[in-house]
């Protein structure tokens, strides 16, 4: 029962960093029905920049308390990834809009083996490790771990998904990127500027996976020029799950996907018998992601249909 | 001189066929024996290029965990045909079998999520190939079917009619080197499956493939099952890759998860967008191009070495990097890629056909 | 007259709302059927109801007798019925001959072997289904443009090539969604003489059409939709009269 327990806590923690990176797959697909392979990269790359900040603080101010050192790390991390996607978006998608469906993708992708090598060739082939500067308290509870990392992620997620609704539902930045989803053709007769939206959706979801870098990093321990591809491909996966184009979607797609990796992780060995270890961890979103597509390919709050008609 | 040789055909063709005899001569001697590797590796990932442009070029379907079916094919060459289970069956029963094997997972993989739309079919394809890996990385325990990260090695050779490909073959005072006769062997197979490709594209299975890329819903209404046919491009493609993957192993001799990163699969892409998606002479070029481009980058490091006294950039590091860029470009200035198909040239530049056209009209009236 | 085509108290909900309520009617072999209304009346919906894109909500659609409704748009071409489309779905990038060429698909066989093989039988179907789509161009009036692009061809040319294309599926009934929408009279009466010669070669046509006037002169019957519902059925003439048909749609023109 505390296995249970405190898998469930893991996935809770993991899952709400899927979400916020989901959140910006399913932007970004619910206006422009493209998969913004990248988006896992942007992650990564604000993990690596928050990274270099805290590493050069601690050298130049050895005495600022650590939450402060990290919060200034997210704090130069956020414009960064913002820019950076408003760049992608701009060079990359932008001048594809109109093009066969293949061809924006193709460049998705080579965005992402563009960014992935930069940041190889900046940071390096190895693991960076997240210094340790933030307090490490630990509480129990009913037998289960959980420590104020883990809260201070959960919280801020939930904090961060809650403004997102808020943002999209009541503001006019809002109902203009509701409306550029329904129909990019009416938005602008209806004097909405789509490039602007779209520009917004980008900068608003790196803004978010800017942060979740930062978690997974500091969660982890270590950051790595890599991370992005795995992070990025289940945090798709949660999309999905939840109905991509669907915000809320997003959100419960990665909590979901968490508990089932975690629980997943620490039961694969019992249910089949010692076959298969938690190494194959990794394997569970690939396979949550077909059942999803062949059984409910809508998700599970979407609405859209996925096939053509 | 290419004028002349486009009107006699068939001298071109016997110009061609001597000329690609005996490459693995004028590399060897010429840049060295290293360099018939290469070719060697040219003619597997032109292989390669080949069946996934059926499925992305032909169809319209993106397959980003093609590897996947390399690695099947070549973990299924491996079991059959090395000591890891002490059988060694003969490389024309394995190979076939192999390639069956992959056909048959792309069927799996393909018939449930081939009546999505095609972005999903990339990512679930990624996922397969992941999948795939993780599973070859880590079924070395508790049953050791694939020996985990260590991989597999002292597979069997081709062997053909008691000559061993593994040796080096003595003719004529000759000494041919295991490179040299895969080389053959190779380009038998390429030759083969370029025939194949040509056949397929210019038949009535290659039009409704086309008509699906065009317009799934007029293919539909046209009487195209287009399940079907997108299942055949899937499962074809993964047969080509699975065949691939056999002779790699047999001509590696060993083979480890390590071969079959998604980064395999980015790469036969490239070749694919790159050379002209659809259109099998630039699929061919990619092909070249792309396996050749990172052995010229070597001497990017030697020149670093050189002129700075040290590496300062990896060339390595630079490959994917340029490869990235590649892809990127291509798709903005030059979408059809640098030899296009006539079909994919007037996707991607509507406008600028009308001439072309007038011609073709005028063309017509005459005939 | 033998009926070929039956709709059965066809309904079709999308969500809560019902684009085609208990609808019913009946083609014969041989004639030119119209299917009228206005605006977002159903006809296209009951289009794609028929041909398999849509599976109805309930009722049947019977072609020569056999329940058709729970096939594929594939099956139903393959049972004879083909169909045009209201916005033109040519695949613009291949060439008008290879548009119809595509058309031949349901009724030749090569397989995989067959066509990597090249073997005769492959070699005299491929010839075959050339020499059919060049013929099918030339009786449409397309006989000089096969080489061309679908998509640089006028939009008249491309109506016809879309016709020729689902000609080339052998279909006994031929359903055209608006097909002479945007053309100028003098086209509009060509494309008319198009559907008698069409009838003469022993097609059945069923067509949605705005032009009542051409509707009107060309068809034997005729139907009006009116939100989904059938309101009228019967001889042009007939229907022309009807009241309920000049409320919902004549009134406006007439």
């Amino acid at each position: 029962m505390d296995i249970f327990l405190q898998q469930l806590v893991n996935g809770l923690v993991l899952g709400s960093i899927y979400a916020l990176v989901a959140l910006g797959y399913t932007m970004v697909y619910g206006i422009l029905e493209l998969i913004n392979f990248a988006h896992g990269e942007v992650t990564m790359i604000g993990a690596m920049v928050a990274l270099s900040v805290i590493g050069v603080l601690m050298g130049a101010a050895p005495d600022l308390p650590g939450v402060m050192v990290v919060l200034a790390g997210i704090l130069v991390a956020i414009p960064a990834c913002m820019a950076l996607a408003f760049g992608i978006e701009k060079i990359a998608y932008r001048p594809l809009r109109k093009a066969p469906r293949l061809a924006p993708l193709i460049t998705a992708i080579g965005v992402s083996i563009i960014l992935q090598n930069l940041a190889m060739l900046i940071w390096g082939r190895q693991y960076v490790s997240f210094p340790p500067l933030l307090p490490t308290i630990r509480f129990e509870f009913l037998g289960a771990h959980i420590s104020l990392l883990q809260i201070a992620i959960v919280v801020l997620a939930v904090t961060i998904m809650a403004g997102l609704w808020l943002l999209v539902e009541k503001s006019r930045l809002g109902r203009a990127m509701r409306a550029t989803a329904q129909s990019k053709e009416v938005a602008q007769l209806m004097g909405v500027n789509v490039d602007r939206v779209i520009s917004a959706t980008f900068i608003i979801g790196a803004a978010i996976a800017a942060i979740a870098g930062v978690m997974v990093s500091a969660y982890y321990g270590l950051a790595h020029y890599y991370m992005g591809f795995m992070l990025g491909l289940k945090a798709f996966s949660a999309a999905v799950l939840g109905g991509i184009g669907n915000i809320a979607g997003a959100m419960l797609g990665g909590l979901l996907l968490g508990v089932i990796e975690a629980l997943g992780a620490g039961y694969i060995g019992d249910i089949t018998g010692g076959f298969l270890g938690s190494h194959y961890q990794d394997v569970f979103a690939f396979f949550v992601l077909i059942l999803v597509l062949v059984f409910r390919p809508s998700g599970l709050l979407g609405e859209r249909v996925a096939n053509r008609a | 001189m290419l004028d002349s040789l486009r009107r006699r055909p068939r001298l071109a063709f016997a110009l061609l066929a001597v000329l690609l005899a005996a490459l693995p001569f004028i590399m060897g001697f010429g840049l060295g024996n290293s360099w018939v590797r290469v070719l060697d590796f040219v003619l597997l990932y032109v292989l390669l290029a080949i069946g996934l442009n059926i499925v992305v070029g032909y169809a319209g379907l993106l397959d980003l965990g093609y590897i996947a079916f390399y690695a099947l094919g070549a973990y299924v060459y491996a079991w059959l045909a090395s000591p890891h289970f002490g059988l060694h069956l003969p490389f024309w029963a394995v190979l076939p079998i192999g390639a069956a094997v992959a056909g048959l997972f792309g069927v799996l993989l393909g018939a449930p999520t081939l009546r999505l739309r095609g972005d999903y079919l990339a990512i679930v394809t990624l996922g397969f190939g992941e999948i795939i890996r993780i599973f070859m990385n880590n079924l070395n325990a508790p049953f050791n079917l694939t020996n985990g990260p260590q991989g597999m090695n002292l597979i069997d050779p081709v062997s053909v009619a008691g000559l061993s490909f593994g040796k080096s073959l003595h003719l004529f005072g000759m000494k041919l080197p295991p490179t040299y006769l895969y080389y053959y062997l190779f380009l038998a197979f390429t030759l083969l499956a370029i025939l194949v490709a040509f056949r397929l594209q210019d038949s009535r299975i290659g039009r409704a493939w086309a008509a699906i890329r065009e317009d799934e819903v007029a293919a539909a209404a046209m009487g195209i099952n287009t399940r079907n046919m997108k299942l055949l491009a899937f499962a074809m493609g993964a047969t080509f890759g699975g065949l691939a993957g056999g002779l790699f192993a047999a001509f590696q001799g060993f083979i480890s998860p390590e071969s079959f990163t998604l980064w395999e699969s980015i790469l036969v892409l490239c070749m694919i967008v790159l050379g002209g998606m659809g259109n099998i002479p630039g699929v061919i070029l990619g092909a070249v191009l792309l396996t050749m481009i990172p052995e010229a980058l070597r001497y990017i490091g030697d020149l670093q070495r050189a002129t700075l006294g040290h590496i300062v950039v990896d060339p390595s590091d630079l490959r994917m990097l340029l490869f990235g860029v590649a892809l990127v470009a291509m798709m903005l200035f030059r979408p059809a890629g640098l030899l296009p198909s006539r079909q994919r040239k007037r996707e991607f530049a509507a406008e600028d056909g009308v001439a072309e056209q007038e011609q073709a009209s005028l063309y017509d009236a005459k005939a | 007259m033998s009926v070929l085509l039956s709709v059965d108290q066809v309904t079709k909900r999308f969500g809560g709302l019902a684009a085609l309520e208990d609808v019913s009617l009946t083609v014969e072999a041989g004639e030119i059927y119209g299917l009228i209304g206005p605006n977002g009346a159903g006809k296209t919906t009951l289009f794609n109801c028929m041909t398999g894109l849509y599976t109805v909500t309930s009722g049947a659609v019977r072609l020569a007798g056999a329940e058709v409704q729970a096939l594929k748009p594939h099956q139903i071409v393959k049972r004879g019925f083909a169909r045009t489309f209201q916005n033109i779905r040519l695949f613009a990038n291949m060439s008008a001959l290879e548009n119809v060429m595509v058309g031949r698909h349901p009724r030749t066989h090569a397989t995989v072997l067959g066509a990597v093989l090249r073997c005769r039988k492959t070699r005299a179907e491929e010839a075959g289904i050339r020499e059919h789509a060049h013929e099918l161009l030339r009786y449409v009036g397309l006989g000089g443009k096969s080489r061309g692009l679908a998509s640089h061809l006028s939009y008249g040319d491309q109506r016809r090539l879309e016709i020729a294309r689902a000609l080339a599926t052998e279909p006994k009934l031929l359903a055209l969604d608006e097909p002479v929408a945007g053309m100028n009279p003098n086209e509009r009466q060509q494309m008319g003489e198009l559907f008698r010669k069409l009838r003469e070669g022993g097609v059945t046509l069923l067509l949605i059409e705005h032009d009542v006037k051409l509707v009107m002169g060309l068809c034997d019957r005729v139907a009006v939709l009116d939100y989904g519902r059938k309101i009228a059925e019967g001889p042009a003439e007939e229907v022309r009269r009807d009241p309920a048909v000049i409320a919902a749609y004549l009134g406006g023109e007439a």
